[in-house]
């Protein structure tokens, strides 16, 4: 069978009929078969995951389709939106362009293993608490990727406590309900009760 | 998406073997420019070189006072960095002003020296676009141009360069550093990026094999230092005109200046003849005025970017204005 160009069909920037152009063109990559795995373990949430990937495979695609782990979201696939956010060795990172394969060896964490990976082992990490308290989404669809940017930037040094230096740092992570308001609100209570707690 | 290859290299004799055409073989650093134009169909590798292993990764002061910086240091790193923070305020800026914290936490120096356009033409296989496919075309000239570039276009292609960081390199001044398959090389960071004239496609300086390994600073100016950054919303979107400004002050006069723009041009943009109109002149609101007007004199507008000639000069007179509000005189 010839080798497909795609995984998937979807480019997301293009108009279908486009997208139809492209797909019909011959693939550069000519003999790269898609039988072209390789094995990787990828440590997630404190878990070693041994898995054959694809060269190309993306570490949200693998996250979601292969682990399952369908709190991390697809929203633009592009490093737009930060719906997508996870920590890779304590940052937060956009996984729609990061490759699988490159991640042996580093600690991924994604919203399920976020409380845990944070020293809460019962329960839920301060953000999660404070966004349900404030009602700091609508849809919910950014709500993982925020609380992620959320839990890295409260711990960051570099980025001072002001609300400008906050908004500023969070801006990767786009909410289309526009629930911005209460996600600074969360994000302001979490602060103090992390502190609170040190 | 395509398929490719994937290899992992250690050294950096290595990643320079292992890459024979720039093309077909892509260095893979943070990912956030090649992976996305890999998805959009835009760039073709049929193999990546895993970079990331590289010792690329310090900060380093150099005797002669310049700070060498590795090319796998990440945006955010280099921005937070005390010695940048310190001596390099309006790189530190430029770099905090671009992109997002997990896109910065992922993009490396040599990455966003790299980084292509953001022209939605380049991006989309479907147009004409002679940057991407030489001889397509260009839909922008007669397109919807409004994020193109004024200053250093040609008929072939008014691409903007997207970056910030770049803008505050040239403002700071920088070499870069290649490794290839002849030994290593310098190349002035004014000098790296190239204007698209009749060849658009070649974008920079870089031949077939060689690899970035380190951009070294310029010994700290003198001087107050401010990167402003103008866009159509206030964060996380790349710029329709900015400004690196280092103003040195001598009594109530310019000693020195150095000026570059972004968003407004086809490469990061030293405006040098703004800077001599400034030297030796009072530091007031007439004379950054003046020097806007000679810093876009040579500006082309299309017919939907004309605004940013003024947008561009208003950059450059309020960054002025805000370094040389942080300059402490030097005693005449
Ligand atoms: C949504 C979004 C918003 C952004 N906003 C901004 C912004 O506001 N301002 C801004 O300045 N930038 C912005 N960027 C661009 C971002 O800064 C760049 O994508 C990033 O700096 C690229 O670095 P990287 O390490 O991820 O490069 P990669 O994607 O890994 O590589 C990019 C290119 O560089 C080549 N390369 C990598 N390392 C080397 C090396 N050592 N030697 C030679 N070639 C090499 C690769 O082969 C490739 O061609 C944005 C990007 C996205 C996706
Ligand atoms: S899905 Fe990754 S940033 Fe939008
Ligand atoms: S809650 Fe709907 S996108 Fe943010």
């Amino acid at each position: 069978m010839a080798p497909t160009p795609y995984s998937r069909p979807g480019v997301g920037y293009c108009t279908p009929a486009a997208q139809a152009e492209i797909a019909e063109r011959p693939s550069a990559a000519g003999g790269a078969s898609a039988g072209n795995t390789r094995n990787v373990t990828l440590s997630v949430n404190g878990e070693q995951h041994r898995l054959a990937l694809e060269p190309n495979a993306i570490l949200l695609d693998v996250l979601r389709e292969e682990l399952g782990l369908f709190g991390t979201k697809k929203g633009c696939d592009h490093g737009q939106c930060g719906a997508c956010t996870v920590h890779v060795n304590g940052r937060s990172v956009n996984a729609c362009l990061m490759l699988a394969c490159m991640q042996e060896g580093a600690e991924i964490t994604t919203i399920e293993g976020l409380a845990r990976s944070a020293g809460y082992e019962q329960g839920q990490h301060p953000i999660q608490e404070a966004f349900l308290e404030h009602d700091a989404y609508q849809c919910g669809y950014c709500t993982a990727g925020q609380m992620m940017t959320a839990a890295a930037v409260l711990n960051d040094r570099a980025v001072a406590a002001d609300a400008a230096s906050v908004n500023d740092a969070m801006s990767g992570n786009i909410c289309r309900c526009g629930a911005y308001k209460n996600i600074r609100e969360a994000i302001e209570t979490a602060r103090q009760r992390m502190q609170g707690e040190s | 998406m395509r398929q490719f290859e994937l290899e992992s290299v250690e050294k950096v004799d290595q990643a320079v073997a292992s890459q024979r055409d720039q093309r077909r073989d892509a260095f893979v650093a943070g990912g956030t420019t090649l992976l996305d134009l890999v998805k959009l169909d835009v760039m073709t590798p049929e193999r990546m070189v895993d970079v990331t292993h590289l010792p690329l990764k310090r900060i380093e002061k150099l005797d002669d006072g310049r700070l060498k910086v590795g090319a796998l240091v990440t945006n955010n790193e280099l921005a937070h960095h005390e010695l940048v923070k310190r001596d390099y305020a309006v790189l530190s800026e430029a770099l905090l002003a671009g992109a997002s914290t997990g896109l910065r936490n992922l993009a490396t120096t040599a990455g966003n020296v790299m980084q292509r356009t953001r022209c939605p033409y380049y991006r989309d296989p479907a147009m004409p676009c002679n940057r991407r496919e030489p001889g397509s075309g260009c839909a922008a000239l007669d397109g919807i141009n409004r994020n193109h570039a004024v200053l250093g276009t040609s008929n072939r292609c008014i691409a903007t360069h997207p970056s910030d960081m770049c803008v505050g390199m040239v403002a700071v001044g920088a070499t870069i550093v290649v490794e290839g398959p002849q030994g290593s090389r310098e190349i002035p960071f004014e000098d790296y990026h190239l204007l698209p004239g009749d060849t658009p496609e070649k974008e920079h300086d870089l031949k077939d094999g060689e690899l970035i390994t380190h951009v070294i600073l310029d010994a700290p100016r003198a001087g107050g230092q401010h990167y402003l950054k103008l866009r159509d919303r206030a964060s996380y979107e790349f710029a329709l005109a900015s400004c690196a400004a280092i103003v040195e002050l001598d009594g109530d006069s310019v000693a020195s200046a150095r000026l570059a723009l972004g968003g407004v041009a086809t490469k990061p943009w030293r405006a040098e003849a703004a800077e001599k109109a400034l030297i030796g002149q009072p530091a007031t609101r007439e004379n950054f005025e003046r020097a806007a007007e000679v810093a876009l004199a040579d500006a082309v507008a299309y017919s939907h970017n004309g605004y940013k000639i003024t947008l561009g000069k208003q950059a450059i007179v309020r960054a002025l204005r805000d370094a040389t509000a942080r300059t402490t005189a030097t005693a005449a």
